[in-house]
């Protein structure tokens, strides 16, 4: 079993009757360890609800969800949340950091609620930090932080219980090409250390760096590309200066 | 005019110059306003002279050139499934894009959302190419100015193939 992430028949369910809509319709989804999987679409696919499935924050309305093996689509509300805090790291695109903490406490934080020492959970992230770029920040506060940076501290504090998957929601879509940039070597360095991703957004940049890109319409998965491998370095392509 | 897009209007049935400029015409809305009434018959005449199309018949005479009704031969049919299939950027451009899409469609020759899949893929490894060399730069640097120019011109492209794809499934399903 290599597969971290497995999911099955999902399918989510809001209203009823005439009024009934799939937000998530069907997905079958298996992510093996160390890979970087985009979902792509447009906004209102269903991509954000999917995440919120396979995470643990939301419920599937039927199928089934397993993370490292392990069915959690029917586990108890204390255990979902034991797995949400050690073994899924959120990346969202507001970045939901604590205005009032530093960054180096909203990094700890999560290690805190995991039940590290404090100690052990300021260590960790400081390193964190340190392997985003930012130890020269780590005191700042979120409002003094520019947006690509808060990103990277949110990514920091994804990390930060050594799951074994993080999930990002747009985690680009407040951010400027130059900060996107960060964030896109930041995920680079992320997948070459072995993490595995699940990135949902409709930002192609960020699907261009995945090994593979799901393009998700109305709930259900209608396309699949695998884009690693095959190094083309044709760069003179790009240009129109070969062909 | 694209010779191959000429030649991919013929693909459904043969027909006179008029009715290939009026497709053209509607396909391209107020954009093939400047299209010349004389380029989609210079265009035929360099195909027919290419063997590409052959002249079915002429009602009024050899002389009236808008009388000629032109079909594909085998090796013109040949060309319309390559130029089908062909992926690549920055050419096609968008104009041609669009018409390959629509002449596919008309003719049955392929699906429209494979097609709109295909060119996806290969903007998205460009992007990934551009973007790795991006990352590669220092900051600042007069070749990442550069990339970052390749970069949103890719993104812009599919931005536009989702929409692309959009219309193309209504249409497929309003069918």
């Amino acid at each position: 079993m290599n597969n971290v992430l497995r999911a099955r028949g999902l399918r989510k369910e809001y209203g009823t009757g005439e009024s009934l809509v799939r937000a998530v319709d069907g997905v079958d989804l298996d992510v093996a360890a160390g890979e970087t999987v985009a979902v792509m679409g447009p906004s209102g696919c269903g991509k954000s609800t999917l995440l919120h499935l396979l995470g643990g924050l939301d419920r599937p309305s039927a199928g089934e969800v397993s993370l490292r093996g392990r069915r959690v689509d029917g586990i108890g509300e204390r255990a979902l949340a034991r797995m949400r805090r050690t073994d899924v790291g959120f990346v969202f695109q507001s970045f939901h950091l604590m205005e009032e903490l530093t960054a180096v406490e909203n990094v700890e934080l999560s290690a805190l609620l995991a039940g590290r020492s404090p100690r052990a959970a300021r260590r960790r992230a400081e390193q964190l930090l340190e392997q985003v770029g930012l130890a020269d920040r780590a005191r700042f506060l979120p409002s003094a932080l520019s947006g690509g940076q808060r990103q990277r501290v949110a990514v920091a504090r994804a990390l930060s219980n050594e799951p074994s998957v993080v999930l990002a929601d747009e985690p680009t879509g407040n951010l400027d090409s130059a900060a996107t940039l960060d964030v896109l070597r930041l995920f680079e360095g992320l997948h070459e250390s072995g993490q595995t991703l699940v990135i949902v957004t409709h930002d192609a940049r960020i699907a261009a760096t995945a090994d593979r890109m799901i393009s998700m319409r109305d709930g259900a998965f209608v396309d699949e590309t695998r884009l690693s491998g095959g190094v083309s370095g044709r760069l003179g392509a790009l240009l129109g200066l070969e062909d | 005019m694209q010779q191959e897009v000429v030649l991919a209007m013929l693909a459904k049935e043969p027909s006179h110059g008029y009715q290939l400029r009026a497709r053209l015409r509607d396909a391209l809305g107020p954009l093939g306003d400047a299209m010349n009434a004389g380029q989609v018959y210079v265009t035929l005449t360099r195909l027919e002279k290419a063997g590409l199309v052959a002249v079915e018949k002429s009602a009024d005479g050899p002389d009236r050139s808008d009388r000629k009704v032109y079909a594909l031969t085998a090796d013109g049919q040949q060309r319309v499934a390559e130029w089908i299939a062909e992926v690549g950027w920055p050419s096609p451009d968008l104009a041609e894009f669009h018409l390959k899409l629509i002449a596919a469609a008309r003719a049955g020759l392929a699906d429209p959302l494979t097609i709109v899949d295909r060119q996806r893929h290969e903007l998205l490894r460009r992007l990934r190419d551009a973007q790795r060399a991006a990352m590669a730069e220092p900051d600042r640097s007069d070749a990442a100015l550069l990339l970052e120019g390749i970069v949103l011109r890719l993104q812009a492209d599919l931005r536009w193939l989702e929409a692309c794809e959009k219309s193309w499934s209504h249409r497929r399903s309003g069918r």
